[in-house]
This record gives C-alpha cells, sequence and structure tokens, in this order.
C-alpha cells in the first residue's frame, strides 16, 4: 500500500475533526509545493481559556501522526472571540 | 605512532572530513568523549537553567540555518538579550531529546528561566504584541529600550 503524500485538504480535516474547529486554513507554502511545509489557521471554541503555548500544543497533538513527515510547521491559533476581533479591524 | 592514532590525527586535521562524518558518529565521539549523553532529560535540563534565557536552534546565531531560528535570533538581537544557543544541527541526539523534553515537534525552542516558552510563531507573536518585554523584565533582564528611556529622565 502506498503512503498517502500529505496535504493541505488531508491537515486541514483531521484540524477540523479533532479539535471542532470553527474555522481552519492550511496553507502549502513548501518551496516546490512538494506538501512538507505547511501554515496552519485553526480557530477552535476548545482554545478558550487556555494560554497559547497550550493551545499550540492541542495543535501539534492533532498531528502527531503527520508531524514527523512534516517539514516545517508554522500555526496561529484563535478563539472564536479572538478571531472575530482580528478581522474586524 | 601507531596506525590508529596516526589515523585519527588525520581527521581531525582535515577539518572537511569530519564534517562529512554521519551525525551519528559525531554525536558517538562526543558522547564518548565527554561522557554525557546530550539527548537525556538530565543533561537537557541543566543548559536550560544555565541561562535565563536559553535558544535550541538550527545553526548558531552569527549564522542561522533556518528561517525560523533566524527569526528567533534577530528578535533576542533586537531586545538585546544575551543568551545561550545550543545547535540541534551539530547534535542527533540534543534533536531528538528536545523534542522529548519540551514535547514540542518542532526547532527551533526557547527556554525563560528553565521554562519552556515555545516555538518561533510563540515568540514572534509575543514580540508583535509587545508581551515579551514583560516577560523579560519578570525574570530580571534589563530591556535595552527601556533602558535607554530611563536613560533619557
Amino acid at each position: 500500500e502506498e503512503k498517502m503524500a500529505l496535504t493541505a485538504e488531508t491537515l486541514k480535516d483531521k484540524l477540523t475533526k479533532e479539535l471542532s474547529a470553527e474555522y481552519v486554513d492550511v496553507k502549502d507554502i513548501s518551496p516546490d509545493m512538494c506538501g512538507t511545509s505547511f501554515h496552519a489557521v485553526v480557530v477552535s471554541p476548545q482554545f478558550v481559556g487556555k494560554a497559547r503555548l497550550q493551545q499550540q500544543r492541542m495543535v501539534n497533538n492533532a498531528l502527531a501522526e503527520e508531524m514527523p513527515s512534516i517539514h516545517a510547521f508554522t500555526q496561529k491559533t484563535y478563539t472564536p472571540e479572538a478571531w472575530k476581533k482580528a478581522n474586524s479591524t | 605512532q601507531n596506525y590508529y592514532s596516526k589515523n585519527t590525527t588525520q581527521l581531525y586535521q582535515n577539518k572537511n572530513e569530519v564534517t562529512k562524518l554521519p551525525n551519528f558518529l559525531l554525536n558517538l565521539k562526543r558522547n564518548l568523549t565527554t561522557g554525557i549523553d546530550t539527548g537525556s532529560k538530565e543533561h537537557i535540563q541543566s543548559l536550560v537553567k544555565n541561562n535565563k534565557v536559553v535558544v535550541f536552534m538550527k545553526g548558531i546565531p552569527d549564522k542561522p540555518m533556518c528561517g525560523f531560528s533566524n527569526a528567533v535570533v534577530q528578535i533576542l538581537r533586537m531586545h538585546g538579550v544575551e543568551y545561550n544557543s545550543h545547535n540541534v544541527l551539530d547534535d542527533d541526539s540534543l534533536r531528538a531529546g528536545i523534542k522529548e523534553f519540551s514535547e514540542w515537534p518542532t526547532i527551533p525552542q526557547i527556554y525563560f528561566n528553565g521554562e519552556f516558552v515555545g516555538g518561533c510563531d510563540i515568540f514572534l507573536q509575543m514580540h508583535q504584541s509587545g508581551d515579551i518585554i514583560e516577560e523579560l523584565k519578570s525574570i530580571g533582564i534589563k530591556y535595552n529600550l527601556l533602558d535607554q528611556e530611563y536613560s533619557k529622565k
């Protein structure tokens, strides 16, 4: 069985499901689009009351399976409220 | 000079030869020489407590080997912070060990007062929001820009 290449879409689905996220955007930022560098924006009510470090740990944990094959991963996490604020300015 | 010591000397004399060695051999050499497992919890515990600010990065501050490590170095430079840095590209054992120690999958990693602060994203956000100034003050690091403000008064 051939191993499926990581895509932004599969990461997005996983994050949406695992974190009951309201909004997820994953961009493939690999120089050659080879699927090893990603930037993720995650908005989830599960982040409420949690420090930024904790929020990012939750994202890392949700992608624990994929992480070893990801070369670079950057992320921004928001609570629904923080997300609204960030988009209103 | 016997065969072994002769060859060892040659290895040290030819710098390129040494860097061509696989990392695991370099690690083995280091660990056998110092008797320290650089990836062990005890060793990392001592590293993070060695200075108020400690960074695990790819490359060295004068020559970061990755954009994310470079960002962290630039921020620390901008804030005039002194710190210890450890190059994980030089040490596979440390590279694996620090990920486990911090329970964090990526490099760079930043420690304040022996406590894990986060990776590049968190550090950038702390810098952008200005939180970093308070954080540095709270661990007793004099903030350069603030000092300049004070000296004007």
